[in-house]
């Protein structure tokens, strides 16, 4: 275990010093700001507190951006690491690889977590210090700054897999871009299109909830806006049937899925590969 | 005589169609330095990366320090310089070598000895990335040397060192055998090796193709000795007259001669009626040695399977 943790102590330091994630940790903050500032003047009949509406729109804005922080920090992990000759070194070491794989992943999701907590915490203050928060309104944005990490952890271990998966770092980083693409925008896109040519068809009751729930980045969203009956109002949700609303828990065990099974595979895949 | 650190017995390496290492067999001794030389893609990495356990043997077996390569009491006690070693350029000289030393349990004040040993005490708050070659080179040599490992395993090591640096080098070393670590180490340049090692180890194509003292090694290869003579013209004529050496400029001329003729050679050459200035006596270097084995179409006394 300890072996782990100095892995992942190693990097978190080396995590916090990329150039990359920085830059998408303070757009993040930016963002987040922005929306606690701007986004919440909340319009005639919409009884909600102040953050809340800022919570529905950090979930929107953290679909998009915390994949993509938690890509940038892994995608390289691996393959960097052999491609630059490093890892044969730290394979000589007395550590097993599955430490390797672990402590780089628990290195990387306390750099995604710092993120989230540093980018949404502004945001909350920022509320806190213009206005009054609501009893219930934390939970809620706990609920968000938990689930954010949760999903970063997600695709850390879809970019570890990239990164044990091919041969060089580029190929790593196309594969990475990928992920992204197809689980955060286009997957929703097709599905849209699926929708309108289906028409309430079967498609729309039976298993459009599930690619709902099968997909992270729409189970994360889904988990945080669909989570209050005044949120449903904020976030235009309340048109979906009630069929197509999955339990919170169903939701959160699709995340959790998602984080076990890239992490399993690239332990596996990262045994077997000689340097 | 304590068991030997490392054995290798009939190790094979296949890859595919072909064969990285074939049938080498070799024992490194307690307290024992010894050269592996061999040309690129003799399969000298491929070597220390089995006894390291990062890659199996397809035949043969190892033992390493009296366990299994790579298990993790073997590679507590062991140290490893990859050929041109790289770090995270990210984390600076002190924080890779704290990294280092917790995986191998070791303590904070052993990695400030090592960085002041390597001469990297100053530089060590600074990133790995801004560092030289030579820098890195030194950072791989002070990881390796964590936890004074009883087996050192060193792949190119004074590459990227300038002379004064090849000779700290040399002199840590040095120190390490006389507490008993074995050390293998590869190296290109030759010349160095040949007052520090005990045995030298010749792959050729993945096979042994010796395994000896240097002077056992020269010996055996039968090499000629190379007299070097500078005189007047009239000397440099009779040389060329009744040795059929060869002029090398104005003023000099060599010639080979068996080593064992050397003595007699060089009393034929005292006893002319000429006037010598100077007179060399080079045996053949390392590199000839070297060249002999390591050339595809040289015999090979190792190779007897």
């Amino acid at each position: 275990m300890s072996a782990v943790l100095t892995v992942a102590a190693s990097e978190l330091r080396i995590g916090l010093r990329n150039r990359w994630v920085l830059m998408a940790t303070l757009l993040l903050a930016g963002l987040s700001l922005a929306l606690a500032f701007l986004g919440t003047a909340p319009g005639g009949t919409i009884d909600a507190g102040r953050l809340t509406v800022t919570t529905v729109g950090l979930a929107s804005l953290a679909t998009y951006l915390v994949p993509l922080i938690a890509l940038l920090l892994a995608y390289d992990a691996i393959v960097g690491e052999l491609d630059r000759g490093t890892m044969l070194l730290l394979l000589s070491y007395p550590l097993a690889r599955h430490e390797i794989v672990l402590g780089k992943f628990l290195g990387h999701v306390v750099v995604v977590a710092i993120a989230v907590v540093l980018g949404f915490g502004a945001a909350a203050l920022a509320v806190a210090a213009t206005g009054d928060i609501r009893a219930g309104e934390l939970w809620l944005f706990a609920r968000l700054v938990g689930s954010s990490i949760l999903l970063g952890a997600a695709f850390v271990g879809l970019g570890h897999l990239a990164s044990c998966l091919v041969r060089d770092r580029n190929t790593a980083a196309g594969l990475a871009i990928g992920i992204w693409l197809v689980l955060v925008l286009l997957f929703d896109m097709g599905l849209l299109g699926a929708l309108v040519a289906d028409e309430a068809g079967s498609f729309s009751k039976h298993v459009f909830p599930w690619l709902l729930i099968a997909n992270p980045a729409d189970a994360y969203r889904l988990f945080n806006l669909s989570g209050l009956p005044s949120i449903e109002q904020l976030s235009g949700m309340a048109g979906l049937a009630k069929a197509a609303r999955p339990a919170p828990a169903l939701l959160l065990a699709s995340i959790v899925a998602w984080i076990l099974l890239p992490l399993a595979l690239t332990t596996a895949r990262f045994r077997r590969r000689e340097p | 005589m304590t068991a030997p650190a490392l054995v290798l017995d009939d190790v094979g390496k296949r890859y595919g169609a072909s064969d990285a290492v074939r049938a080498v067999t070799l024992d490194l001794r307690a307290g024992e330095v010894m050269a592996l030389l061999g040309p690129n893609g003799a399969g000298k990495t491929t070597l220390m990366k089995m006894i390291l356990g990062l890659t199996r043997p397809t035949e043969g077996a190892i033992t390493v320090l009296g366990g299994a390569p790579g298990a993790a009491e073997a590679r507590r006690q062991s140290g490893y310089l990859p050929e041109s070693v790289a770090f995270n350029p990210a984390l600076t000289g002190r924080e890779t070598l704290r990294f280092f030393a917790r995986l191998k349990g070791r303590d904070r004040a052993e990695v400030e000895h090592l960085l002041g040993r390597v001469g990297l005490a100053e530089a060590a708050h600074r990133r790995v990335g801004t560092y030289s070659k030579g820098m890195r080179q030194r950072l791989g040599l002070a990881q390796a040397l964590l936890g004074e490992p009883r087996l050192l395993l060193l792949d190119e090591p004074t590459s990227g060192l300038d002379p004064i640096l090849r000779r700290a080098f040399y002199e840590i070393i040095a120190e390490l055998k006389a507490r008993g670590t074995s050390i293998l180490l590869s190296s290109h340049v030759l010349t160095e090796l040949e007052a520090r090692t005990d045995r030298a180890a010749i792959l050729r194509d993945g096979r042994l193709v010796a395994l000896d003292s240097l002077a056992d090694l020269r010996r055996a290869a039968g090499l000629p000795v190379r007299i070097r003579v500078e005189g007047r013209p009239a000397t440099l004529e009779a040389m060329t007259r009744d040795f059929g050496a060869r002029p090398m400029n104005g003023h000099a001329v060599e010639l080979f001669c068996p080593a064992e003729r050397k003595i007699e050679t060089l009393r034929r050459i005292a006893d002319l009626p000429v006037e010598i200035d100077d007179l060399e006596l080079v045996p053949p270097s390392l590199d000839e040695v070297y060249a002999h084995y390591g050339a595809p179409t040289a015999r090979t006394p190792g190779d007897g399977r």
